[in-house]
Order: C-alpha cells, then structure tokens, then sequence
C-alpha cells in the first residue's frame, strides 16, 4: 500500500509537466474510443426506440398473422373476447391512372374500424381515417403515401385505379404507427377500407396475401399469456403470434448486426491507434531512462517504477477514454440534429452498455500497447547512468511480458466477441484482423532487411533514405503496420462492395427476367398466356403454380421434436411458398436422389433444398408433413436440389411432383424477360389492363432498391474505416514527429556538406514512398484476399476485382503517406544550420 | 623593370561584418565590425575567451550564418549573392569543416561519412578517395564501422578525412579537439596540420587553447565580437616542431 501511496506521488509529480508529447497517444486513443461509442450509442438509441414503440409498430399488444387464409369466426369471437380486435388485410396490387398510362406496384393495407390501436395516423389533410376510406358514391377513398402521387402524376382529390375499380385519393398518408419505412418493401404504401378492398376485386383465393388479427388487451394483461392460451384453444390454426417484444425483430437484428460490424472496423481504429499509443509510451518512457536509473541508483524497486509509469499512463488513458466517451456518446445527438432523416425515432439518452464495453476497448488497448515500454523501463538498470542510456532501453522481454500481452490480446478478443450478436462472424473478424497484425509485423521486419541489404554506394540522400527504413528503432514497421491495417480495411470493403454490387447492378440483371408477375387466377392463366406471347418485345415467359403451406411434420415428428439448425428454423415459423412440377425447374441441379419422371402420379413426393434439407437434417426417403390450405399431405423426400438463385428466376424450397396438388388452390407466379424499356413498359400495361388484380413487379426497381440499400450499408463502414485510416495517418505523424530532431540535423550537416534542399528531399520522398509503396501492394493483397473470402466463402457471390478502385487506394494510401511526411519534415528542409551546430 | 609577382587575391574577405541575434533578454551583438582578410594558403589561429563570438565568425565565413550586415567574399565570390542552395552548393566545392562535437551521420559507415562530399559533388571515384582518406588518418581498418562504434578520437578522424576529402580551398575547424583527450588531441591536430600542408589548403582554426592557435602562421584574437589582436608569426611552432 504504501508502495502505491509512493507511486501515484511521484506519478503526480511527473505529470505536473503536462501533456506535452502525449498528443498523438491521446488523439489515437479518443478517436478509437469515440467511433465505438458512437456506433454503440446510435444503435442503442434506435433500438430503444423501436422498442418504447413497440405496441405502436406492432399495431397492438399482440398480434396473429396468417398467410392468404381468414381465422374462422369462432377463432375471431374468442379473440374479441381478450381485448379490443381489430383485423388487418396486407397484399400487393397496382394503381393505375385512369388513362392507364401510367402504373405503380403499392404495398397495399385494408384496416377496419378499430384500426389503428396504438398511435394514431396523421394525414394531409387532416382528416380522420374513417373520412379518408369512406365509400362514397359508390366510391372508396385511399389515402397514399406521397410516393403514390409522384409516380402516377396525380393529385390529392383525383380518381385513379385499383383493380378493378375506380377510387379517390382523399389523403396523403404522413404518418403510419405500424408502417415503418421498412427499407426493403417494394412500393408505396397504401390504405384502403375493408369495403374499398372488397370494391377492388383483389382479395382472391391464393391471392399473396396476409391476414393479422390484433387485440389491444384490457390492462394489465399479459400478453404472453394470451398467445399461450389461444394456440391451446387453437393447436391447428397455423398463425404466426407474437407479443410487442418482438415488434420489428428484423429491423432490430438489421440495426444489431450492421452495429456489430461497425464495432468490429471501429476496434481495428482503436487497434492501429494502439501502435501509437505503444509509440509514444516508448518514447516518453526511453525519455525517462536516466530519472528511472536515478530512482533506482537511490533505492527504488523495479515495482515502484512499474507501478510509477503504469499509473501515468493509466491516467492519460483515461482522459482519452472520458473524452472519447463524451464524443460518442453526443453522436446520437448530432445525428439526431443533422443526419438522414431515419425510418425510426432515435430514442435520445445516455446508454451506458456501449459506452463501458468502448471504455473496456480503450482501456485494454492502451494497456495492451503500453505493456512492453513498461517491462522495458522496469527493467532499465541503475548502471545505465554511467553507460550508454540508448542501449539500455533495448532490453529482451521475459516471458511474464509475454504472458501479460497475450492476456490483454484474449481480453479484448472476449470483450468484442461476448458483445457480438453473431459470435463466428466476430471471431474471423478478429482472426483475420490478427493474422493482419502478423503480416504486417513481418512485413515491417521484411522491408527493414530487405533495406539493410541494398548495397547502395552512391547517392548519399538515396543512402540515408534506404537507411533511415532499416536504422536501429526506425518507425517502419509501426508505420507500415498502422497505414497498412487502415488500408487493408479500405480495400477490403471497397472489393467487398464492388463485387455485391456488380452482381446486383450487372450480373443479376444479364440475366434476370424484367419482370415478375404474382396472384395470377386459375382461369386467367391461358389468357395470360397467350396476351403475353402475342407482344413483341418478349420472350422466356416462365409461368408456375403457387401454393401456401405450412410444416406440420418432419420424419414423422412435430417440428419443435425434430432436430433443426437455427439458420433454417424460418421455414418452420410460418406459411411458405411451393409449387409442382413435372420437369426439374432451370437454375437448379440434383445433388442426391433422383427427378421423377414427367408423367408422374403415384404417392406425393418432393424435392427439396439440399442446404435447407441439411439445416432441418432430413435425408432422402424422409417425410415431410404439409398443411396445404387445411389438408394434411405428407410426402416422401425424392431428391434433393442445389438452387443457383442468382438467375432471379422463379424457385421455391420445395417442389410436388404432379399428381397431388393439382386441384388444391392456387395462384400462378410468371415471370417475363422484355428487350426494350418500350417493351417493358407495354408488357406492364397491357397485363395490368387486362388482369388488374394481377401485381407487376420490375425486377429493376427490386434491385435498385437493393443496390441502394447496400451503398448505405457501405457507406457507413466506409466512414467508420476511414476512422482507420486516420488513427494510421496519427500513428504515422507521431513516428515522423518522433525522428524530427534526428532529421533536421541530418538535414543540416547534409547542407554543411553542400547538399541542397531538393537532394534532401528527394531523400524524403523516396524513403516515404518506398514506406508508402509497399505498405499499400502488401494492403491490396491482404484486403483483395479477405474481400475474396467474404464474397466467395460467406456471401457465396462471385468475386470481382476492382482494378480502378484499388489502384485508387492504393494511390491514396501513398500519397497520403508522402503528403503526411512531407508536411512532417517540409520544416526540416529549412532548419538553420548555426543553431544545431554551435558548440553548446 | 623587374616584374613583380601579381598579389595573390584573398581567399577571405570579411568587411565590417555585424550579427545580432535576437534573445530573451534582448538583442545581442555577437559580431561588431569584423574586418578580415586571409590570403590563400595561410593558417590563421583564431582565439578569445568564451563568448567572444570565434565560433559565429567561422559560421559566417563557411556560409551557415548570415551577418545583418557588412560583406563576406569567400574565394571571389560573395555571398550575398547565393541562396541557401547556393552556399551549400559553394560549400560543397571549396569549403572543408571541422566541428568540436565531429557531427557525422549516425546511419552512415566511416567510409560513407567521408565520401558524402565527393558524392555530392559527382565524383566517380568518391569511394576510392574516401578509403585513401581514411587510411590516412590511421582509420582503414575501421572503414565499415558506425560512428556509434568509434570513439571520439576515431570519430574526429573521420570527421577530419571528410573535410579534406574534397580538397576545400579552405578548411575551417571549430575546437577540433574540445571533445577529446589531450594525447588524441595531439594526434588530431598533428593530422590536421598534415593533411592542411599536404594540400595547402588555408587553413582557419578556431581555438580557446593558444597552444594550438601559436601553431599556425598568424593568429587573430577576438574579444567581445571585435578583432583585437593580428599578428603574424615569423616562426610558427608547427615548423619549429616540423
């Protein structure tokens, strides 16, 4: 204790002479920890909001959603009986102008009376909804999304189609409790009233659609309860029932997992940062070689002086950390006040979860880097005040050294993989940042060797240049770790984009049908036909059967009996999509049993997904039990087929062979490539004219969408890792910083000599770009080999290199290492030489 | 008539040079009104007591200080007319120096401290001489050696092998052995002196030890930034020792 006492005096004492020194270890470090605050605080501001809305988002205080199907009305009277009900219809369809000319896919809500339950919508102008979807005159107001009068060219009070009958747009809709801006929906939002929708004609058998049941529930209540007791009163009913936790678990896991990525390029800034943090720990320590030795020459033990310098760069570590935790946790705030505008309310506050799991970060990775400049001061002897004090600070570390780095490295690999939502992904993001870590190390060591080994005898600039990479404590490897880590990242997420969005901008589109065209009738599918093929412009019309079902058994057992693996539990959650066929569908492959034969009808079998079939551990000659518009089927596993799903075509998980399904309802699904614009837009016309309950999907505007959503996406990292590069460019200035001295009087004895300052800073130039060079070849090929990864092994996408974009950073990241340097030693050139050089 | 030979021209020209520098307490005259002229292949001792500016006057006449005022020529040349580029580049051709604390590049090997000159100067053979240089200064086997691995003494050899290496017109030595042992001192100096006559390079020597100052042929004293003292001496020690 008393030790301690001794050891935050003199720690006190050495700080009274302020900061100076410690910029750049301070800087490192607050940038780190704020980009991780602010990632963590503005994840957790949406979070909680989309949870203090959650009743409002789900539209109640539980909810019951079944596919294409209504509840039968006594189900309907024992759930008017919990609460206050009210039902939802969700389906897809076209507005069209009158005139036709112009038409739009809308995500299309039927509400009742009850509607909504929770928050209310607001409307422009502001009228009640039952004034906006009022039948008059035998015609039903809509109220739109803005969106709506946009694309049809329309205005508030103007009539325009819906189906198959006329409507008036009374509103625009403004706000929506339970309609977030859901990033990944396919049109407009619109309302329309039980009746108008009846009106419509839209609401078909086998129609794409949902139905939802909410119940406000009399309080208190317990919602949990509620579903419990109305899946025992109805064990059959198929519906998907959840409570206001788990309102928007997609946003949520979206929102949760893009955090997570964000965290993990945030801890690679703080890790560069380190290398900066570790440099001027070194310096500032080998500065304090003779005061150590004269605390030790009076008697102080080598634990004193850890404890001493431990303490002082616990100290400024905290500093950083508070001011970097002030940073991160304002970004909610400035996001709030000058962001986009977001789909969710941020819910504004202090959260301290990810703000201590950033001070956890910091604190580990100043001790982490600041460990081996400690061992190496506690070791610095007594003797050294009589010697050569550089030589002293080089000192071997001991195996306690060793052990103490490789606990803080575990540490902080647990820290970042327990606050993971997906655990594997954050621990290959930590192996590879690792295994960058290495390379880089080893890259340094390289370049120092390969530089001490050029034979260079002319040119003493060109001499001094190759020697200042290979001198005894030259910054390269810390340089060209902490440039090339930031690179690497760049690279990476530059490739890693390029490739998703070449595959979604050009290769998906060679060759993807134009358009998709869903809730086609039985009896509408000759005529369908034949318009379709009579218009010129067309080909590859592709038309199949659509059913709903739903998993009641697998290998004979209940589903929640069977093992499942958790990526391929979602088919098991709810209604899902199949179809029959007697020929296997293009775009797919056997991999495991055989196809039946064309003419097919004996006793059900299917063909199923050979991941999904994997995921659910099901083998061929299994069975599976399907609840098929409320008829039980179960059928044997034939085959299994791997799905190129990059051909956009029309697939589904699981295929009937004929024979079994073939009066069951159904719609068709048809998809159609078009070969001009004017082609794609007759095509949309004509079909919607003709059959307007059926719903046109421009497979362009899906992958725009698509394309949109993954920029922003990318954007986000881009600028966390460009946070990277900048602890990189902090690192590097501090290591030029560090040898200004050295260099100015190089500089200046060079001058002495007869150079000029332009030899000199040829000198410079070379020595930075050889730094730059390599440091940025070496980041190509880490990143293009992580990108490769990621797209081929973990997206299963096709890898393309981007040869502009990564000559384009990699150009960067060395004239960004030049213009640092230079504007480091710009002043050196015009040192003074009378000042350096008279004798003291 | 007999003809008489034509005046050697002055290979230093001082004329009322003053240098103040700027310091916390003030401006501070360092040089008042130094006038000064050194003919070819003469050795002058320079001395005075700390502070006398000895080591400012040898800045000025090797190009590393500007006066504020008054006209230095250098060789014929004068340097109000040359940038920074320039003088290093007139430095490069004609003007050797040797400092108390040796300043050798701490990356480079003896060898190529001493061919730093002759590099800069294009010479071809830069490594040749510079081996032929340090062997003359005693140091041929230490030619791959960092300064870091000589001791003082080796290093204000090398440092002495660099300054001839070019063959400067004119060789300025500032306290050459202020940081050494009196028996390397002597060594140094004897060096020095060696190589000076060898090439008869003018020689500009600053010294607070009259010893050394009584070895060169004329001895200029300093005192609070003015000359006041000159004198030639009939019989220098070095040729008494000689």
């Amino acid at each position: 204790m008393a030790e301690l006492a001794l050891a935050r005096r003199y720690a006190g004492r050495e700080l009274r002479g302020g900061l100076e020194g410690f910029g750049i270890f301070l800087a490192c470090l607050t940038i780190g920890v704020a980009a991780i605050a602010a990632v963590g605080s503005v994840s957790a501001s949406i979070v909680a909001g989309l949870q203090a809305d959650a009743r409002d988002l789900l539209g109640g205080d539980v909810e019951f959603r079944l596919a294409q199907r209504l509840l039968p009305d006594e189900t309907v009277a024992w759930l008017g009986a919990r609460g206050r009900l009210s039902t939802v219809r969700e389906l897809r369809g076209m507005v069209r102008t009158l005139g036709g000319d112009k038409r739009s896919l809308i995500e299309l809500k039927s509400v009742d009376g009850a509607y909504p339950l929770f928050g209310a919508v607001e409307l422009d102008p502001p009228l009640s909804l039952g004034e906006a979807l009022a039948v008059e005159d035998g015609v039903a107001g809509l109220a739109v999304d803005a969106m709506v009068l946009d694309r049809l060219g329309v205005a508030l009070g103007d009539r325009i189609r819906l189906g198959s009958a006329e409507f008036a747009i009374r509103a625009v809709l403004v706000k929506e409790p339970d309609g977030i801006a859901n990033p990944f929906t396919l049109g407009p939002h619109v309302l329309v009233s039980a009746a108008g929708l009846a009106l419509s004609g839209l609401d078909q058998p086998g129609t794409l659609s949902s139905s939802v049941y909410r119940l406000r529930l009399p309080a208190p209540s317990d919602a949990k309860a509620v579903i419990k007791a109305a899946d025992l009163a109805f064990p059959e009913s198929g519906w998907r029932a959840r409570d206001a936790s788990e309102a928007e678990p997609q946003l949520q896991s979206f929102v949760t997992r893009t955090s997570m990525f964000l965290v993990l390029v945030g801890l690679t800034s703080l890790l560069v940062g380190g290398v900066g943090v570790g440099n001027a720990a070194s310096a500032y320590l080998s500065g304090k070689v003779p005061v150590i030795a004269i605390l030790k020459s009076l008697g102080a033990p080598a634990r004193l002086v850890y404890a001493i310098y431990l303490l002082q760069l616990f100290l400024l570590a905290l500093l950083a950390i508070v001011v970097g935790l002030a940073l991160g946790a304002a970004a909610p705030l400035l996001l709030h006040a000058l962001g986009p505008e977001l789909p969710v309310e941020l819910r504004l506050g202090v959260y301290p979860r990810p703000l201590l799991v950033a001070a956890g970060f910091g604190l580990l990775t100043a001790l982490g880097f600041s460990l081996w400049p400690l061992a190496r001061a506690r070791r610095v002897p007594a003797a050294s005040l009589f010697r050569n004090l550089v030589e002293t600070a080089r000192q071997r570390l001991g195996w306690g050294d060793w052990a103490a780095t490789a606990g803080v490295a575990l540490a902080l690999a647990a820290l970042a993989i327990v606050n993971a939502q997906d655990k594997r992904v954050a621990a290959g993001f930590l192996a590879a940042v690792a295994v960058a870590l290495v390379a880089f190390r080893l890259v340094g060591a390289g370049v120092m060797r390969a530089a001490a080994a050029i034979p260079i005898r002319r040119r003493p600039w060109l001499r001094l240049a190759i020697a200042n990479l290979h001198r005894p404590g030259a910054a390269t490897p810390s340089v060209v770790l902490s440039m090339g880590l930031g690179l690497t990242v760049l690279v990476a997420i530059g490739l890693i984009e390029g490739s998703l969005t070449h595959e979604v901008a050009e290769r998906l589109p060679e060759s993807a049908p134009s358009y998709f065209f869903i809730d086609i009738q039985p009896d509408e599918v000759a005529p369908f036909k034949a318009l379709v093929e009579s218009l010129p412009g067309t080909s590859d019309l592709a038309l199949v059967p659509s059913l709903r079902t739903r998993i009641t058994a697998l290998d004979g057992a209940p589903p929640r009996d069977h093992k499942t693996d958790p990526d391929a539990r979602w088919i098991l959650n709810s209604e899902r999509g199949l179809t029959y066929a007697a020929a296997l569908p293009a775009g797919s492959h056997v991999v495991a049993g055989t196809w039946w034969p064309a003419d097919y009808q004996g006793p059900p079998l299917i063909s199923l997904d050979a991941d999904l079939a994997a995921g659910l551990h099901l083998e061929i000659g299994d069975t599976v039990g399907f609840n098929i518009a409320g008829r039980e089927i179960t059928a044997r596993i034939a085959n299994f087929r791997k799905i190129d799903w990059t051909t956009l075509g029309i697939n589904f998980f699981t295929i009937f062979a004929p024979g079994t399904l073939e009066a069951a309802p159904q719609t068709a699904i048809a998809t159609i490539r078009a070969e001009s614009p004017a082609a794609e837009a007759r095509l949309a016309r004509e079909v919607t004219e003709a059959f307007p309950n059926v719903s046109a999907i421009r497979v362009k505007d899906a992958l725009d969408t698509l394309a949109h959503i993954l920029g922003q996406m990318a954007a986000a990292i881009r600028a966390i890792a460009a946070i990277t590069v900048l602890a990189g460019v902090l690192v590097l200035a501090g290591a030029i910083a560090a040898t200004r001295r050295r260099r100015r009087y190089e500089a200046v004895v060079l001058k002495v000599l007869g150079a000029t300052r332009a030899v000199i800073a040829r000198g410079f130039l070379i020595e930075y770009g050889i730094l730059g060079g390599v440091t940025a070849v070496i980041s190509v090929a880490l990143g293009s080999l992580a990108s490769w990864l990621v797209v081929t092994q973990l997206l299963a996408g096709e890898w393309v290199f981007d040869v502009g974009r990564v000559v384009g950073i990699a150009l960067g990241g060395t004239a960004a290492t030049l213009a640092v340097a230079l504007a480091g030693t710009w002043r050196v050139l015009g040192a003074r030489a009378a000042p350096l050089l008279r004798n003291e | 008539m007999p003809s008489t030979p034509a005046p050697t021209p002055p290979i230093i020209r001082l004329e009322d040079i003053q240098l103040k520098l700027a310091s916390a307490g003030g401006e501070v005259n360092i040089l008042r009104g130094i006038d000064l002229t050194v003919a070819a292949g003469e050795t002058v001792g320079i001395v005075g007591p700390s502070g006398s500016g000895k080591s400012t006057l040898m800045m000025v006449i090797g190009g590393l200080e500007r006066p504020s005022s008054g006209r230095v020529t250098i060789a014929g040349t004068d340097f109000a007319r040359l940038d920074e580029d320039g003088l290093a580049r007139f430095r490069r051709d004609r003007v050797g120096i040797v400092f108390q604390s040796f300043h050798l590049i701490g990356t480079m090997s003896a060898l190529e401290n001493v061919a730093v000159p002759l590099e800069l100067a294009g010479r071809r053979d830069a490594f040749e001489r510079a081996r032929i240089l340090l062997e003359a200064v005693g140091l041929g086997g230490r030619a791959l050696h960092y300064p870091g691995q000589l001791s003082g003494g080796e290093q204000q050899r090398v440092a002495l092998a660099r300054a001839f290496a070019a063959e400067p017109a004119l060789l300025l030595a500032d306290e050459p052995t202020g940081n050494l042992d009196l028996a390397t001192g002597r060594v140094v100096m004897a060096l020095l002196f060696d190589l000076q006559a060898r090439l008869g390079t003018t020689l500009v020597l600053i010294t607070h030890d009259a010893g050394l100052a009584e070895r060169c042929g004329r001895v200029v004293e300093l005192a609070d930034g003015r000359i006041v003292g000159d004198r030639r001496q009939t019989r220098p020690l070095q040729a008494a020792h000689g």
